[in-house]
């Protein structure tokens, strides 16, 4: 009887506009176009413009290959990057297949291990390598205690390998987790009654359905080391220079936009190409964790080929295993995994450890052990009006910048997750766009930018820059809470009288609350250890507490900057634990 | 203690229809986890070529009992021979067994034809052999037009014979199912039972299978094995368990029962009877001794409304329910009783508040204690 009426009473109402959900997502939407799209698009048009005759030009793409020294670089960055992704991933993937074992409660808590590096400031974790790595550094003063002759540690590629691996190996582990955790484990258990032995059925399916996060931590690691510029400048030798450093040098230096922009130009070709390479072969929906989104339907020759390859690895591995488990026995190899997973996460912790007992020292070297231990170092920080004027301005630029991340982060959150658009997908990936440009492409863009609008070298010009920085990251807590979301909440909240808004703070938000707060406070740490955006946009005047550390680095070590690495240490970490904590969805 | 009882009752249904020595034999296998047992010391044999099923409620330890089976759980004591041959630390994947998952456990990276062959592969199959197989399998489950698709494009039910398929293609002399028809309708439910059947009629392998479906139990196998909290409750054919349930549990799992619960004793004649809440009924052939508890289990078809038999309760009809093939009448016994009677074919169906005597004879009672 109702169906009738009801499909009548629909039937005849007039249609109306109706605000759909998608709207919220608009403020993100600007704001990115302005100071993302807008900043990186212009740099990008500097490069091929003839300034003075007002025309186009290729002047600097052919100076940059035509002279040796920038070329060189070029290939070196690539060379750098590449090597730093295939480590990262080979560290990394037994590491993660070890947590993606675990027992739920056991991974949870053991992944933390991995967080902890993965939000540490690069910056600490540069000085502590360089605490251990140096001529007088942690290693060197063991060897010279057993009597060895010293190892050059620093400067050289070594140091930057160990910097570099050290710095993506968190970022290829968290990426390939998700993945390998959605992982059947069934399909194994059934490959086994197939008759597949364990090295073939790891192989033939567990490897092939990890490879979607393979690649993803694969791309993500190569794109980060392409920008990256601490660990070069700071643990490499000239040989090492990266392009970074050249733009860096081409600003701060020369003024040079244009030649600044063509190389930026490099840079971010070269990441636009690696996506485009991913997204044909598996889809940029896998980089959110969304599952294996392509894997299996590629066709044709490359898969035939891709399987042979791995038949072939299962049977080279079968060949190598039988070999290593005769010569060890079957109780020490499965213990393997255990102590290789363990050894890495020591390489991933301990470093940062290291500077603990140097900021408590009572010496005004970088001695290690300490000779004697005291407070001195914190007394000078805490002392100093430069440190504490930076210290200052970073929490309030963090801060700031994590209520407006998430404030915008939160309401794209809600829009694309109640939207059935087929814009969807292509704005999911507009707002992890900015983790995937080079950080110093932006940077450099946004100065241009503002030193036109006059935003250089102000706190609101901060705040923007590290907004667009730390959206992504917002945005994907968010939206992982908004996902376990129950939508009929919010229908029965509107069937009860509520209208939009009231549902949204009194049903939405408060069941989303852990997201949001999580959200706040990784828009926060990336905030608060943002270094590329604070070294052009501050201008120099608005010193960041990561851009004073860094001028410190470049021009001499001291115990100070151990004191601060412990005091940024121990506040992220605090952060991390409490966003960590409140991640999960609520029940 | 029951655990020895499971024995005896299949060497006792080996000496009605003598086959060869059983296939598969499980001795006094155990699981534990940390301090909790899940399965407490079993035995079981399965003559070859038999369709066993593990019929039991969520938790009763089937999965872990055909796991164990097939190798994917590490037994906490016991044994499992295969054709006599102690296979207990032989691995999974040397072990001539199949498995087909509840949730079939397609591999999402491989197209159906390549899921199938993958056992083959594995056995170092020629390519040409590996394919012919393959064909022949996906023509003996119907889907010959669609071995170059992912699993993912295909419906539940055809996954579910790419699964059976993929099992039976490298003829393991055993196959293990754990609720293979579990995610499925009752309509394809009833047709891929036929399916089964029919595959097992064909290839004559030895089948365990797992549910928790009854109807499907009693349509498919030919042994029932009953289990109820970690161990077995009771193992037969089909009719056995449904005419000569051994427990009140297994009259209760198995089709609709009416549980008369009571104390044995004599009545003047000197013969046993039932003593309950709702009145003493008559009882035959070996009855527990004096004074025991005991539960009277009496199947629906077996009462009768003012019809005949030697036991009498009457009570108030509280509804009467129309089943398609059947009309079944709710009777409200004096003690507090519900019980449930099959309507004779041709009596008009009588109405809530009617009173109504019901009886049945004493033989088609079954005392279970
Ligand atoms: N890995 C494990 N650790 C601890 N307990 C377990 C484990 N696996 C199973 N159990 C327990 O063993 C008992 C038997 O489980 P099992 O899976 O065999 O039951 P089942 O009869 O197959 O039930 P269902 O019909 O629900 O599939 C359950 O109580 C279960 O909680
Ligand atoms: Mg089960």
């Amino acid at each position: 009887m109702s169906a009738a009426t009801f499909q009548g009473a629909a039937d005849t109402e007039p249609r109306r506009w109706r605000f759909g959900p998608l709207w919220l997502a608009a403020p993100g939407l600007a704001f990115l176009t302005v100071f993302f799209v807008v900043p990186v698009a212009r740099l990008l048009g500097l490069s091929v413009q003839d300034l003075d005759a007002g025309t186009w030009s290729g002047e600097h793409y052919a100076r940059i290959v035509d002279t040796s020294v920038y070329f060189r670089v070029l290939l070196g960055t690539f060379r750098i990057s590449g090597l730093t992704a295939l480590l990262s991933l080979l560290f990394g993937y037994p590491l993660a297949y070890w947590l993606a074992q675990l027992p739920e409660r056991t991974r949870g808590k053991a992944v933390l291990f991995v967080m902890v590096p993965f939000w540490t400031s690069y910056l600490v974790k540069t000085f502590a390598w360089m605490v251990i790595l140096g001529q007088k550094g942690v290693i060197n003063q063991i060897l010279a205690g057993t009597g060895l002759p010293s190892l050059p540690l620093l400067h050289n590629e070594f140091g930057v390998m160990a910097g570099m691996v050290h710095a993506m190996l968190p970022l290829a582990v968290l990426t390939m987790l998700p993945v390998m955790t959605t992982i059947d484990r069934r399909l194994v258990d059934a490959a086994g009654t197939l008759g597949a032995s364990p090295v073939n059925s790891f192989w033939l399916v567990y490897f092939q359905l990890s490879l979607p996060g393979v690649a993803a931590a694969g791309l993500l690691t190569f794109i980060s080391s392409l920008g990256f510029f601490i660990v070069p400048a700071l643990l490499g030798g000239p040989q090492q220079t990266m392009l970074a450093q050249l733009i860096i040098a081409q600003i701060q230096e020369m003024l040079n936009w244009a030649f600044a922009g063509a190389l930026s130009t490099f840079m971010l070709v070269a990441a636009l190409v690696t996506c485009w390479v991913y997204d044909r072969m598996f889809g940029l929906s896998t980089l959110s964790g969304e599952g294996s989104g392509r894997a299996g339907s590629a066709q044709g020759r490359l898969r035939a080929a891709g399987m042979r390859l791995l038949a072939a690895l299962a049977k080279g591995s079968t060949t190598l295993g039988g070999a290593a488990g005769r010569v060890v026995g079957p109780r020490a190899m499965a213990w393997l995994l255990p102590l290789y997973s363990a050894a890495v996460i020591v390489f991933l912790v301990a470093p940062a450890l290291v500077v603990v007992p140097i900021a408590f020292t009572s010496s005004p070297f970088l001695d290690f052990p300490p000779p004697g231990y005291s407070l001195n170092w914190f007394r000078v920080y805490f002392e100093s009006d430069v440190w504490v004027g930076a210290t200052v301005r970073s929490f309030g630029v963090a801060f700031a910048t994590a209520i407006l991340a998430t404030v915008v982060a939160g309401l794209a959150a809600l829009a694309l997750a109640r939207s059935t658009s087929r814009w969807r997908g292509a704005i999911f990936a507009f707002f992890l766009a900015p983790m995937i440009v080079p950080r110093i492409v932006f940077a450099v863009g946004l100065f241009y930018l503002f030193a036109q609008i006059g935003l250089v070298a102000t706190d609101i010009g901060l705040v923007i820059g590290h907004t667009v920085l730390a959206l992504p990251f917002a945005f994907i807590a968010i939206s992982a809470v908004v996902k376990g979301h129950d939508w009929r909440l919010d229908q029965a909240a509107a069937t009860l009288g509520a209208n939009r808004f009231k549902t949204l703070m009194l049903v939405t938000v408060p069941l989303i609350r852990g997201g949001l707060v999580a959200a706040f406070l990784f828009a926060f740490i990336t905030s608060f250890d943002e270094l590329s955006v604070a070294i052009f946009v501050g201008g120099g005047v608005k010193t960041t507490l990561p851009k004073q550390m860094w001028d410190d680095m470049i021009l001499q070590l001291n115990p100070t900057l151990a004191a601060v690495s412990f005091v940024v240490f121990v506040i992220v970490m605090a952060l991390l634990l409490i966003a960590e904590r409140l991640r999960r969805p609520a029940r | 203690m029951l655990a020895t009882h499971g024995t005896a009752q299949s060497i006792q249904s080996r000496s009605a229809a003598p086959v060869a020595a059983p296939k598969l034999q499980v001795d006094d296998l155990t699981k534990r986890y940390g301090s909790f047992t899940a399965l407490q010391p079993t035995r079981l044999d399965v003559p070859a070529g038999e369709f066993l099923t593990l019929l039991g409620p969520s938790g009763s330890g089937k999965t872990t009992l055909l796991q164990m089976i097939c190798g994917l759980v590490e037994p906490s004591g016991g044994r499992i021979l295969i054709d006599g041959k102690d296979e207990t630390r032989t691995p999974v994947h040397k072990r001539d067994i199949g498995l087909v998952f509840q949730h079939y456990a397609l591999f999402p990276h491989l197209t159906v034809a390549e899921n199938i062959g993958f056992p083959l592969r594995m056995r170092g199959m020629a390519a040409a052999e590996v394919e012919a197989r393959t064909r022949g399998a996906l023509d003996m489950v119907h889907l010959g037009h669609l071995g170059g698709r992912f699993p993912k494009e295909l419906s539940g039910g055809q996954q579910q014979r790419v699964a059976l398929a993929r099992c039976f293609v490298y003829q393991p002399s055993i196959i293990l199912m754990d609720e293979p028809l579990g995610a499925l309708d009752k309509k394809l439910r009833e047709h891929m039972q036929q399916e089964i059947k029919r595959l097992h009629r064909e290839t004559g392998a030895t089948i365990v299978y797992v549910t928790h479906d009854q109807e499907e139990a009693l349509a498919m196998s030919d042994r029932i094995c009953l289990m109820n909290h970690a161990r077995i409750e009771q193992i037969g054919t089909p009719h056995e368990i449904y005419a000569r349930p051994k427990t009140a549990f297994a009259a209760d799992f198995i089709g609709v029962s009416n549980i008369f619960r009571g104390r044995v004793q004599r009545d003047a004649h000197g013969t046993p009877v039932l003593v309950t809440s709702d009145g003493s009924f008559r009882l035959t052939g070996e009855a527990l001794p004096d004074q025991d508890e005991a539960s009277l289990v009496v199947r629906p078809e077996q009462l009768d409304l003012d019809g005949e038999g030697d036991n009498e309760v009457s009570g108030e009809v509280v509804d009467t329910v129309y089943a398609g093939s059947e009309t079944r009448v709710l009777v409200a016994l004096g003690g507090g009783t519900t019980v449930t009677v099959r309507l004779r074919r041709g009596l008009a169906p009588p109405l809530p508040g009617d009173r109504v005597a019901v009886r049945w004879r004493a033989e088609a009672g079954v005392l279970v204690s």
